[in-house]
């Protein structure tokens, strides 16, 4: 394990959010002429998933949000925070806090897509669906790929992602054609990353800042079950 | 000897070839368990080479849900002391006859376990390991539900409550087996 280093700031208010504390702290560093320290950001505004931290031994720390929307209210005057990076295999560390989660990426590229045809553009409404299955997919729709789930489960497992993208194309028309095939191959290359598997903590979906929930885990497994022993491939 | 109505039960239990199937098949599934969990935890434990400095598992997870290698790893000893005990003695041992009128003379199973809950040691290693059983089975039951993919809105609360109540039944009462014969050996 890289060895914690302690680092010490005279200049955070409790009106920051956590990344701007990381960013006075390393304005700080830049004058005494150390190296900054290294973290990913991009957004800010709990849309893109990068603020991947892991916060007094929680992902993104004591809320159950992303990072750029946590405030230093949320600690104490004097408080010591221990920050590491995420923590698997399948999310080597670059530098200091940045992982690299392009597993995430490979997963998708596997099959978290639908296909379509070129053409004409097709009216809006072509397509009836209801407005739960609507909803359904769209709160599995809103994981951001932060990897909180990786990070809090004790095996590292990313099932809770990889069942949210499942799930959004499995529950809409669109994603029938491509269905079996991609709950083949999207599991394939979850487990070819080096992610550990489900056993049903729930630490994933506690500490998701989109709140995804456990049922697509069991519904990525069911499509999983379904796959294997009805597609056509051997 | 009297006519007991108890052994007869138990007599015809211990001959019907579906109690025998059943416990073959007993036997096959948790061997199968047991080395299904021991490969899994292995990729599970390598999935996260480098662990964190500091990890508040307690804040999003139940601990026997974090803990299920743990408590199986102490079932599995339990399994084996037990079988060592019982089994083992009642297939291989010396055991003492008894003969009753139904069904003649056999082994007198119930002497040797009296015997042993007399030992308040041996008595107290049976209830503490069920304390054990009741945290693996608190997240096991709902957990393989979910594992098969098994939830649904109208099922996984009744799925939820069966547990709790399977939770609680099952190691209480096997909990009171020796605590009612160790009593039973006071008097
Ligand atoms: S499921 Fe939640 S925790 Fe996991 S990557 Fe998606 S948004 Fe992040
Ligand atoms: S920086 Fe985009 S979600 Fe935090």
């Amino acid at each position: 394990m890289d060895p914690l280093k302690t680092i010490k700031s005279e200049a955070v208010s409790a009106d920051m959010s956590f990344l701007e504390m990381l960013d006075v702290l390393n304005e700080e560093l830049s004058e005494k002429g150390e190296d900054p320290v290294h973290f990913d950001h991009d957004c800010r505004e709990g849309i893109c998933g990068m603020c991947s931290l892991h916060i007094n031994g929680k992902p993104h720390g004591p809320q159950q949000t992303t990072t750029c929307q946590l405030h230093m209210r949320s600690f104490k005057d004097g408080d010591t925070i221990t920050i590491e990076p995420w923590r698997a295999k399948a999310f080597p560390v670059m530098k200091d806090l940045v992982v690299d989660r392009s597993a995430f990426d490979r997963i998708i590229q596997a099959g978290g897509y639908v296909s379509v045809n070129t053409g004409g553009v097709p009216d809006a409404n072509e397509i009836p669906i209801p407005k739960k299955i609507a909803d359904e997919a769209f709160d599995a729709a809103t994981c951001i790929g932060c990897g909180a789930c990786v990070a809090a489960c004790k095996n590292a497992s990313a099932m809770l992602f990889t069942s949210a993208k499942i799930s959004q194309l499995a529950l809409l028309p669109q994603g029938q054609v491509e269905r079996k095939e991609r709950a083949e191959k999207m599991i394939a290359q979850m487990d070819a990353e080096g992610f550990g598997a489900c056993t049903n903590t729930g630490a994933c979906s506690a500490e998701c800042p989109k709140g995804i929930s456990l049922t697509n885990i069991a519904r990525m497994n069911r499509e999983y079950f379904s796959a294997v022993v009805s597609s056509n491939n051997v | 000897m009297v006519a007991n109505p108890l052994i007869c039960t138990l007599r015809l239990m211990a001959n019907n070839p579906l109690i025998r199937v059943v416990s073959i098949l007993n036997f096959v599934f948790i061997a199968a368990h047991v080395v299904y969990s021991a490969i899994l935890t292995k990729q599970n434990k390598s999935a996260r080479p480098v662990g964190y400095a500091v990890a508040n598992g307690a804040s999003n997870s139940p601990w026997a849900s974090r803990n299920m290698g743990l408590l199986g790893t102490i079932l599995l000893l339990f399994i084996l002391v037990h079988l060592r005990g019982f089994w083992y003695e009642v297939k291989f041992g010396e055991m003492p006859m008894v003969t009753y009128e139904e069904s003649g003379t056999i082994k007198d199973v119930y002497t040797i376990v009296a015997a042993s809950y007399e030992n308040v040691g041996y008595a107290l290693f049976y209830v503490v390991c069920m304390g054990f059983l009741a945290f693996h089975l608190s997240h096991g039951f709902s957990s393989a539900f979910q594992t098969l993919g098994l939830n649904h809105v109208k099922y996984s609360p009744v799925i939820k409550k069966v547990g709790y109540a399977i939770t609680i039944l099952i190691p209480t009462l096997f909990a009171a087996i020796p605590v009612v014969m160790y009593i039973q050996s006071l008097s």
